[in-house]
């Protein structure tokens, strides 16, 4: 009724291959992206900007991320913390040293230092599997960890041992900052993760989607069906890294202003993976979607228990907040194991068929 | 040459000239190394009969400890507080196995992993709910556990052997020795074996699935207050505790996930790799690397072995 | 099926609940006053306490005397669990309703607090923790950190060392070992350290403990034991101290040459029992609850259990430490308004009062507070103070003093200070100058 294709035809292979073939869901998307980059800009109070949408977009950045090597690829990583921390680290080293060239660029350039170690890290997939291969990523993550506070190099010798961000800007407005307005750095930051959800459903509708689709499934088979599994195996690594460091450099340069290293410990990492999983496995939808639950679920229900207007402590609402939170990603396995992307699709279905559904 | 010197001959010649500080880090090594394994043990108890792999290990060793001492504070007697804390963690073992272990039966592993993470959260919030964020002090003494070290001379030195160590030694292989005579001789460790074995062979033959998960958590809670007794004399009873727990996981995968040896042996290689990496090799490197050593270690095993040490041989087929 | 239902419209009616987030204006006539604190995560055991004391002399005032300056204040607590995420949120959601001080109370949480305290008008007051460099006012006019930096504390433990060795310069052969968290906040005393073992010609000895093996230490101590310092020191947090406190005992190291930073707790320093007499640790106030003001937090909060104090907590080490917090935001609020004449002050004017804050003794005595601390008096140019604190030594069953001023050295602390101030100005580009006038201090 409400999200019916019929009497949309498909004359060419092209038209029906592509990502969204469905007339609804182009006019859904594009709903989306204009209410993302005109409505809310406009109509958001900085509270909603600041402490929701700007850490949701990175986190869900993150969480695509981890999701290209988890959920399409099949391979269970723990190391997304250490990754975000390179590319933190990276765009302040290339900031400081190189201050001219614009932010957005070295946000974007940081990423590869991501990539390399990715790759570096990656190396042992091959041999080692599962929750194996898991544990493995733990290796990364706590000698990044490690690193980050060791190498003095890495915070230009900062006596506190953070990094702090410094004003940069973008046409002449400051994007980093404490100048930095809320709804400009939403902008770019919405930008930048808009252009890279683009570039990776591109990716996964793609070839190179596929070959690692094959992976996760069976790895074997899809050796024996041609397709090169170390390659595979690494090029996940590596784009995936990728994105969390990006999502890294701009957690810091535009959501934190300042960062310890601890920033990035095990607890991030294991933070990314929720939202992958609670989303769903292998779907981009569902990265915002576990990036929306999990970060936003503590907010919402510290502000809904502040609402309600008893007068509970702060301390017992964080005690509840946890206990939800746990409650919650047992009650959402348990209904849908798939994920909050699954329940999505068939919400869709039900829509589809509505009001005689068979 | 220099730096080659310092990696390759210098801590040797330290070994050699204070071999009373070899002995103690061999000692020290050996009492972390045992209760890495005990951590690992709750998992791989878990791991073996339910193919979960139980994130929620370390914060059920905060929960029995804190458990124990919570109600010791409100003045019930020690042994009977440990009674009670036994009667909770199977409470536990009941709740877990009805409210997210059956819903979920048959599900992906990655899910069961991910609803522990669930259970780990959700007891991080009733447990500072109920007991308060304070750090608490384990209640050593009155449950008869020694204190005090004995220090024997040797060497022209010393190494000093602390009591409640030999006492977790000994705990340790008692419960080593019970556990592999529990799955050896009784009928509900045949059971759980065939269970580990395959799950759909095991349900063919009449065995319930339900009540050996049961057993399997309540068994793994347990192995949980242990290790919360033991590492809350060490130091204190508070959340920050959960954190050694991640140490098991270097343990298990060099262990296997499967197997109660590879526990042991795997947390002994562990224990005393990290405590002479980090005690003759650390200061090369900034020391502190104790975080990331027991990993590297365990890498360098697994490209041998990918399925541990004792782990059962992957076998794929198509 | 239907359950799915529920999931979803629960889920709308969060997101709805969501939109409506306006936090509850505060009521007119009062001062509103954030406290950041964390009752909760791995370094509860601290927070818990801290909270306690920040939040009961503050609500102390409001019943006692209405207030401050007969203007209500308005008490709100933000549980940050000690993680900057949540930190960040606090102060986002607090911002709008017109915060006349920020006390973010982890280092982690302060730092990007520092550049945006000038941009929205709220000082920031990090006591003794945070940014060292921020006592330097030309440069942070914001941030207050009194009443001494970590680089002092770190010159008073070693001053007090020499002292013990009837001379700095009797340091000479002797070796100092220092066991700190692997993190910004444990790191910060090296460079003073270092600089001081060239000058004395001490050997430093350092055992960094990783924030995961906090408590599993024996390597750590192994390592002392090998070495054998004739100090040992330390700057620790959380469950690092009872562990090293333990470990230390364990290895018979002498207790009465262990000396902490002023963050080590009753709890901390009773962890090894018996063993653990003659630990000590730098303090600037003093424990025990026999002062007239905490007594009329007994009489005004606690029994009236408008708190949720342990009644016990009272007159403890990190709890008086919050009483100490609060006073000097109390003070510093009665300052404001005596200087701008007004009664509901803002965060500018509070600015204002802070800089020019001046706690002598006769001001102790009057808020109650008398012998319970050194007076403090702040000025444009120095946001610290660098004031003199005192040892105190465990006897097994509470903190000691043990008389005796111990005074920073300034000419080893503010070298390094300016010189940080100015690396963290150089490294942000255009930090702003400072455009706030100087108060007269009154």
């Amino acid at each position: 009724m409400f999200y019916r294709e019929a009497g949309q035809f498909k004359t060419t292979y092209q038209a029906d291959q592509a990502v969204f073939p469905i007339l609804q869901d182009r006019i859904g998307l594009a709903i989306i992206l204009v209410s993302a980059f005109v409505l809310i800009p406009l109509a958001a109070t900085d509270f909603f900007l600041t402490v929701i949408m700007i850490p949701f977009l990175i986190l869900a950045l993150a969480s695509m991320g981890l999701n290209i090597l988890t959920g399409y690829t099949g391979l269970l990583s723990l190391g997304t913390g250490g990754f975000m921390g390179v590319g933190a680290f990276a765009c302040y080293k290339l900031t400081t040293i190189y201050p001219g060239v614009n932010i957005v660029i070295w946000i974007l350039v940081s990423g590869f230092f991501s990539t390399a170690l990715g790759i570096l890290f990656g190396l042992p997939s091959l041999r080692i599997k599962g929750f194996y291969l898991t544990v493995a990523t733990l290796a990364s993550q706590f000698f990044l960890d490690w690193s980050f506070i060791r190498v003095q190099w890495l915070t230009n010798y900062n006596t506190s041992g953070a990094i702090e961000v410094p004003t940069r800007t973008l046409f002449s407005m400051p994007v980093t900052g404490p100048n930095a307005t809320p709804q400009f750095r939403y902008l770019v930051i919405l930008s930048i993760v808009t252009l890279l959800t683009w570039f990776a459903s591109n990716l996964v509708h793609g070839r190179i989607g596929r070959m690692w689709m094959a992976v996760r499934d069976m790895d074997l088979a899809a050796e024996l069906i041609g397709i090169p599994l170390y390659r595979t195996k690494l090029l996940a690594f590596a784009i995936s890294s990728y994105y969390c460091g990006v999502a890294g450099a701009l957690m810091v340069f535009f959501w934190y202003g300042s960062a310890e290293p601890g920033v990035f410990n095990i607890d991030q990492s294991f933070t990314i993976l929720f939202m992958v999983i609670i989303g769903g496995l292998g779907s981009l939808t569902g990265s915002f979607f576990g990036a929306a639950l999990i970060y936003g679920l503590p907010i919402v229900l510290k502000n809904v228990l502040h609402g309600v207007g008893i007068n509970i402590v702060p301390a017992t609402v964080e005690h509840i907040t946890f206990m939800s939170v746990g409650a919650l990603i047992v009650l959402v396995l348990i209904i849908e194991p798939l994920g909050l992307a699954r329940l999505w699709q068939i919400t869709k279905q039900k829509l589809r068929v509505w009001p005689f559904p068979y | 040459m220099d730096l080659l010197y310092k990696i390759l001959i210098d801590p040797f010649v330290q070994m050699g000239a204070a071999p009373d500080l070899l002995v103690q880090t061999l000692w020290e090594g050996l009492v972390s190394g045992v209760l890495y394994s005990l951590i690992a043990l709750g998992f791989v108890l878990i791991f073996k009969a339910s193919g979960v792999f139980n994130f929620a290990q370390g914060i059920m060793v905060v929960f029995a400890a804190l458990t124990l001492v919570g109600l010791h504070e409100i003045g019930v007697p020690a042994f009977i507080a440990l009674g009670l804390t036994i009667v909770v963690m199977f409470g536990l073992a009941y709740l877990v196995e009805r409210l997210m272990l059956r819903p979920l039966v048959n599900q992906p592993d990655i899910i069961l992993f991910m609803a522990t993470f669930g259970l780990t959260y959700f007891l991080i919030g009733f447990g500072e709910l109920v007991f308060g964020g304070n750090p608490k002090k384990m209640i050593t003494s009155q449950l008869y556990l020694p204190s005090g070290a004995y220090d024997i001379k040797m060497f022209g030195g010393f190494v000093s052997l602390q009591k409640i160590d030999i006492a977790a030694a000994v705990i340790v292989s008692l419960m080593v020795i019970s556990l592999a005579l529990f799955f050896q001789k009784t009928r509900i460790g045949r059971a759980l074996r065939a269970v580990a074995d395959s799950h759909k062979a095991a349900l063919s033959v009449g065995i319930s699935l339900e009540q050996i998960w049961v057993v399997v958590w309540f068994a793994a809670g347990i192995v949980a207050l242990v290790t919360g007794i033991m590492w809350g004399a060490r130091s204190e009873v508070s959340f920050s505790l959960q954190i050694i727990a991640l140490k098991a996981l270097p343990v298990l995968i060099l262990g296997g996930f499967t197997s109660i040896p590879g526990a042991i042996i795997g947390g002994l290689i562990i224990g005393i790799g990290e405590k002479i990496g980090e005690f003759y090799w650390g200061p090369l490197l900034g020391s502190g690397i104790e975080s990331w050593l027991a990993y590297v270690i365990a890498l360098i095993f697994l490209l041998f072995r990918p399925q541990g040490l004792f782990g059962e041989k992957i076998i794929e087929r198509i | 099926m239907r359950m799915k239902a529920t999931i979803l419209a629960s889920a709308v009616i969060a997101a709805t609940a969501l939109t409506g987030n306006a936090p509850p204006a505060a009521a007119q006539e009062s001062i509103y006053v954030p406290l950041f604190t964390y009752r909760t995560g791995p370094f509860s055991g601290s927070g818990i306490y801290i909270a306690e004391g920040m939040h009961d002399y503050l609500e102390m005032l409001n019943q006692r005397d209405g207030g401050i300056g007969g203007v209500k204040i308005a008490i709100e607590e933000c549980e940050t669990g000690y993680d900057t995420k949540k930190g960040l949120e606090c102060y986002e959601a607090v911002k709008d309703k017109k915060p006349v001080v920020i006390n973010p109370w982890s280092t982690g949480i302060t730092l990007p607090l520092i550049p945006r305290a000038s941009v929205d008008k709220v000082p920031v007051l990090s006591m003794a923790y945070g940014l060292s460099a921020s006592a330097i006012g030309d440069t942070f006019p914001w941030i207050f950190n009194p009443p001494a930096t970590y680089w002092d504390g770190a010159s008073m433990i070693l001053s007090y060392i020499g002292a013990k060795e009837g001379g700095l310069d009797k340091l000479k052969g002797k070796t100092l070992g220092f066991i700190y968290l692997d993190a910004g906040f444990g790191k910060e005393p090296i460079p003073l350290f270092e600089q001081m073992a060239k000058d004395y010609g001490f050997t430093l000895k350092l055992y960094p403990v990783p924030a995961t093996e906090m408590q599993n230490q024996s390597s750590q101590w192994l390592n002392v034991r090998r070495d054998k310092p004739d100090f040992m020191m330390m700057y620790g947090w959380g469950a690092l101290q009872p562990t090293a406190v333990k470990e230390a005992a364990k290895i018979n190291y002498p207790m009465d040459k262990f000396i902490s930073i002023w963050w080590a707790s009753e709890d901390d320093a009773g962890a090894a029992g018996d063993a653990s007499k003659g630990f000590k640790s730098l303090n600037w106030h003093a424990t025990g609850a026999s002062f007239p003001a905490i007594a009329d937090i007994k009489k005004y909060v606690t029994d009236k259990n408008l708190t949720q104090t342990d009644k016990s907590h009272l007159g403890r080490v990190l709890y008086n430490r919050g009483v100490y917090n609060s006073m000097l935001i109390a003070e510093g609020i009665r300052n404001a308004q005596k200087l701008t004449g007004k009664k509901v002050i803002n965060g500018e004017d509070m600015r204002r009062g802070l800089e020019t804050l001046n706690v002598d003794e006769a001001r102790l005595k009057e808020i109650g507070l008398g012998g319970f601390t050194g007076p403090v008096k702040l000025s444009c140019a120095d946001h610290n103070g660098h004031f003199a604190t005192f040892m105190q030594e465990w006897d097994g069953t509470k903190w000691a003093k043990i008389p005796g001023d111990i005074k920073p050295m300034a000419d080893k602390v503010n070298p390094l200070l300016t010189a940080a101030a100015k690396d963290y100005t150089d490294k942000n580009g255009n930090w702003p100058k400072r455009t706030e006038a100087c108060d007269k201090a009154s």
